[in-house]
């Protein structure tokens, strides 16, 4: 994975320094609140409502064992003996004081990690498809670009006030694990028929108040191209991007206000001043930063077929982890793994010091280092060894992190709502734990398939609600937790945004009524294949509201 | 009836102004009854933010049960109790504190 070089170091330490004296200032009464929060904001720092919260960026997802330990580090020297990964793939902190934070700071930069961009009006973390690396499935390994942009984009004088915050996300494969389409700008990896790598570049997608699905702008931009050709957007963007509205101040609203043609013509015009000076890529800098993501040597290990075959005669719960939360690898011998950070009533996303350093010490011995944190809130190991499958699996059944769930009913992303954000109108863990609890049967949550639940707890989005199978939207009524329901929605390669189905349900009635949904489903479903997106999308909302209304429309 | 309450500059903490300082629990949060209390909470906690001592200074409504305060919206009881989802986090987690739900 990709090493700092000088610079990097030396950037970040300056940035230690320079924000280590900016807190040092505020706390001695130099600085007042309100010259102080951008320049906290700029370094992660959020006012929450028990405490300051600390996002620390993991730049696409990816970690390494030294640093998954030094989180676990910081959750139990710093702050209450945990962390929440988050859907933008980073780590939040709950409790952090803000006179710790420079120490936190500058264990993190021991470690090449820190919290710049993870806040304010700037492009922030790049996000990228968590099997990136190893699925079977990519053209390439999307990361390299995700680090191209990232360095970028980090500090970037013209980018650091933009009209609002800046998304950019990076798939390297067909099957879009990275929801890209849900991104101001989202960008497919491909080869085109000279096989050639370029993107096909997606702009203005966005979830919050008015989500929108991104538009397609070019089908095969040169990977050369890409700084220009993002440069030319954000420069589009910047100009037009409206200013005078928060809530109208997303690209993608320029977009759907602009129109896409139009839009499509104002970045290409840009390009042309752009695309044969500085910001065209060498090739050898682009290999160069490849060369940092080079894959671990895999050897060879056709034991593990064997292995496999007989562990699983051996136990039932091994053999259904693994069929759940086990993907195949772009090398036969090899497997990607999900872990689970969804036990069944647990919090969403969290996980303990311990959980950390003990799942540090698995990566370590049996995933050559290396670790992801997925957008739907887990970790990934993404190259194991089939023959080790079996050891790590034990490994996590002692640390409480083998629940086989992947993509089931229960794996539901869930923002932190009301019981930690200053923005949330109703709480979302308690809703996903007892979710969570009703579906707590593994026979019944693989009876009814793959489904996305998202909630969230404001109309931010932030559990991406929008694109849930199911999604759930928490909001503030006459003094009362209210949850509003949206079918069909996706956020993979055929991406749409869910529907409201109907009425609000109360905090007492919203499980059963997640229940009531997934039943009509499992009536209606044509069979076992016809996942339960697939069926809402062949039938339409009528028999879910059916299902969950009827009594009343008839009683009125 | 209002109470003024605000985070602590350099912990973050959650605090309500009682007997004359900042408290960590709202049991005993000086309760504003009519407007010129409230005029007098909204003076303080605009010093005490001048004075950088506290960030966030907000008045919020309160009741009282059983002669301790207790936050109307579900916001305040979170802020005042912890985590609805972590009971051994926050001030729930002292002794005989109330927890939000």
């Amino acid at each position: 994975m990709y090493r700092y070089d000088e610079f990097d170091h030396d950037f970040v330490k300056a940035r230690v320094a320079e924000f280590s004296d900016q807190v040092a200032r505020r706390l001695a009464g130099e600085i007042t609140e309100d010259q102080f929060r951008p320049l906290r904001l700029m370094n992660g720092v959020y006012l929450q409502l028990h405490a300051y919260m600390l996002r620390i960026a993991v730049p696409y997802g990816t970690l390494n064992s030294k640093q998954l330990r030094m989180l676990g580090h910081i959750a139990r020297k710093y702050d209450k003996g945990y962390g929440h990964f988050t859907t933008r793939q980073n780590i939040q902190f709950n409790w952090p004081a803000l006179s710790d934070i420079p120490a936190i700071l500058a264990d993190l930069a021991s470690v090449e990690m820190h919290a710049i961009q993870t806040s304010g009006n700037c492009i922030r973390n790049v996000t990228a498809d968590h099997f990136a690396g190893a699925a079977a499935d990519e053209v390439a390994d999307p990361r390299p670009y995700a680090e191209i942009l990232r360095q970028w984009s980090s500090v970037h004088p013209e980018f650091s006030f933009l009209p609002r915050k800046f998304k950019i996300a990076v798939t390297g494969a067909e099957r879009d694990r990275a929801a890209i389409q849900t991104h101001d700008i989202g960008l497919h990896l491909k080869k085109n028929a000279a096989g050639e790598l370029g993107f096909a570049v997606y702009v203005g997608g966005g979830q919050g108040r008015t989500p929108m699905v991104a538009k397609k702008i070019r089908d095969f931009l040169p990977e050369a191209d890409l700084l220009s050709y993002c440069t030319a957007i954000l420069r589009v963007y910047n100009l037009y991007g409206r200013r005078d509205n928060k809530f109208k101040a997303r690209i993608k609203i320029l977009v759907h206000e602009t129109g896409v043609e139009e839009i499509t013509r104002q970045v290409e015009a840009e390009w042309q001043e752009l695309k044969d000076a500085e910001l065209r890529l060498p090739e050898e800098d682009i290999r160069a930063i490849d060369a940092y993501f080079a894959p671990p040597a895999l050897v060879d290990r056709p034991e593990g077929d064997e292995a496999v075959k007989l562990a699983r005669l051996d136990s039932k719960s091994f053999s259904e982890w693994l069929d759940q939360n086990v993907v195949t690898h772009r090398h036969p011998d090899y497997a990607a793994v999900t872990i689970s950070l969804k036990g069944i009533g647990e919090t969403p996303g969290d996980a303990s010091d311990s959980q950390m350093e003990a799942v540090a010490d698995i990566a370590e011995k049996y995933s050559f280092d290396e670790l992801r944190v997925s957008h739907e809130q887990n970790l990934i190991l993404p190259h194991v060894a089939r023959a080790d499958l079996k050891a790590v699996y034990d490994a996590l059944v002692d640390i409480g992190l083998a629940t086989a769930n992947s993509n089931l009913i229960s794996d539901i992303i869930s923002c932190p709502g009301l019981d930690y954000c200053a923005l949330a109108t109703a709480r979302s863990i308690p809703v996903a734990q007892e979710i969570s609890r009703r579906f707590a049967s593994l026979e019944r949550q693989r009876e009814i398939g793959e489904l996305k639940l998202k909630i969230s707890g404001c109309i931010n989005a932030c559990g991406h609600h929008h694109v849930g199978h199911i999604g759930i939207l928490g909001v503030e009524k006459k003094g009362a937790e209210l949850y509003q329901v949206t079918l069909g929605g996706s956020a993979d390669e055929n991406t749409s945004v869910g529907e409201i189905i109907g009425r609000g349900f109360s905090s007492e009635e919203i499980t059963d009524a997640i229940e009531q949904i997934v039943e009509t489903y499992l009536g209606l479903r044509l069979d076992r294949n016809e996942r339960f997106i697939d069926a809402y999308r062949r039938v339409g909302p009528a028999p879910f509201k059916e299902a969950l209304y009827a009594g009343e429309t008839k009683a009125a | 009836m209002k109470v003024l309450t605000a985070n602590r500059l350099a912990d973050g903490i959650a605090v309500w102004y009682a007997n004359g300082g900042w408290a960590e629990i709202i049991d005993h949060a000086d309760i504003a009854h009519d407007k010129a209390a409230e005029d007098r909470l909204e003076a303080i906690g605009a010093k005490a933010s001048a004075d950088n001592e506290v960030v966030d200074v907000n008045l919020i409504d309160v009741t009282v049960v059983n002669g301790t305060v207790e936050a109307v919206r579900l916001r305040e009881k979170i802020r005042a109790a912890g985590p609805t989802t972590r009971h051994d986090l926050g001030k729930q987690a002292r002794p005989q504190a109330a927890r939000a739900a």
